[in-house]
């Protein structure tokens, strides 16, 4: 069974992707911040991350920024899941190492149709 | 509605776009045409199946066929027939049409467009290797309303989500507001007409490639064998005819036969059970 980790500051949020992901088959672990997210990540590195990216105390692009340099953090499969919907918050995303974006809001149609295309379903 | 104005809307949809409806699908009638008969200040469906047997309304009619035959689709859908499409049907007639350089495919029952925009990106991926090439794709639907949506090539944010990954979607699409438009590149590389499958289609030319899925299935068996019986006829002698998977097992004609990749795809030419008489299946999955 996949490991995703859900990071958002809505427990709204969570808790839909949660109830989507977990019908996908998918174990699901949750931070509400880019930092808890870092420190679950060290712990043990999932599978995929759904990753929201204005949070308090440290947002969706810095948590990644430092994902990325962290030993394996190259590995898990990164989806963006955020409001910012312009061509250049997509950009700098990619650029960054996220491997997809979703442009909220969504359903699950949209989260499945991402996970399947990084290769996480 | 009573059973005779359901029978008369039933035989009404066969007999303008092939649609077969049970007494079964009797929600999806009300579902569908229920916002028509409102849009048209009909009070109920007795009353549009009363207007559409006065057969004065063309429009009324019109609406009442797309409302039925209009099904959602999105961007690569299935996968499969696509990566079959790169990586089996364009090797072989890039190979075969070297001399002539000449491409030509055909997405019946396109909706909104999602099915030939996917084929031409891909073929402008490879837009190196088609260099000199007259590459044209002809996307029909029964439905004008949505082949004029085809046309614009403008897609809601949902629709660009839906299996269209996200570097396709900067490579390929301009954002306007909240909606995202295909490159007029690409835009210009598909040919959308309206095109009623029943009729005489043989006006659009010989094509190397036919994409014609989750259509089929709604046609009883009689329909469905003349239906890919013209497109056979409309086919290059070794063009490639791509179905839906749950369609192939009811592929009903000897003028296809299985490609071994399975997974819908047909290869024109005499099918495996050739001795059988002109309804015989080809299982392609």
């Amino acid at each position: 069974m996949k490991h995703c980790l859900v990071v958002d500051d809505s427990s709204v949020i969570r808790k839909v992707a949660r109830r989507i992901l977990e019908g996908c088959e998918m174990r699901i672990s949750e931070a509400e911040n880019g930092q808890s997210a870092l420190a679950l990540c060290k712990q043990a590195m999932p599978d995929g991350i759904l990753l929201d990216w204005n949070m308090p105390i440290m947002d969706g692009f810095d948590f990644l920024a430092e994902l990325r340099s962290l030993p394996g953090g190259d590995a898990p499969k990164v989806v963006f899941c955020t409001t910012e919907n312009d061509v250049s918050h997509i950009t700098r995303a990619l650029r960054a190492g996220a491997d997809e974006y979703v442009m909220k809001p969504f359903d699950s149609e949209i989260i499945t149709s991402k996970f399947a295309e990084v290769g996480l379903l | 509605m009573t059973p005779a104005q359901f029978a008369f809307l039933a035989k009404f949809l066969k007999d303008r776009s092939g649609l077969v409806i049970g007494e079964d699908k009797r929600y999806l009638v009300e579902a569908r045409l229920g916002p028509v008969a409102h849009q048209r200040g009909l009070a109920s469906l007795s009353d549009l199946a009363a207007a559409l047997a006065r057969g004065a309304d063309l429009d009324l009619a019109a609406r009442v066929v797309e409302a039925m035959t209009t099904n959602e689709t999105f961007f690569f859908r299935d996968g499969a027939p696509f990566t079959l499409f790169t990586d089996v049907m364009l090797p072989h007639l890039m190979a075969a049409r070297a001399r002539e350089k000449t491409l030509r495919i055909w997405s019946a029952a396109c909706s909104s467009g999602q099915e030939p925009y996917s084929l031409a990106m891909l073929l402008a991926e490879r837009k190196a290797q088609l260099a000199g090439w007259r590459v044209e794709i002809v996307a029909t639907d029964l439905a004008g309303e949505v082949v004029e949506r085809a046309k614009e090539g403008l897609f809601s944010q949902f629709e660009v989500q839906r299996g269209l990954p996200i570097k396709l979607l900067l490579k390929h699409f301009a954002q306007e507001g909240e909606r995202w438009r295909i490159d007029a590149a690409l835009r210009q590389m598909v040919h959308f007409r309206t095109l009623n499958l029943l009729r005489d289609f043989s006006a659009l030319g010989r094509f190397d490639v036919v994409f014609c899925r989750n259509v089929l299935i709604y046609f009883d068996a009689e329909t469905k064998a003349d239906v890919l019986n013209r497109i056979a006829a409309s086919m290059a002698p070794d063009g490639y005819l791509m179905v839906g998977s749950a369609e192939a097992p009811e592929a009903i004609t000897r003028r296809f036969r299985a490609h071994p990749s399975r997974g819908g795809l047909l290869v024109k030419g005499e099918g495996a059970a050739s001795a059988a008489p002109a309804l015989s299946l080809v299982a392609a999955r």
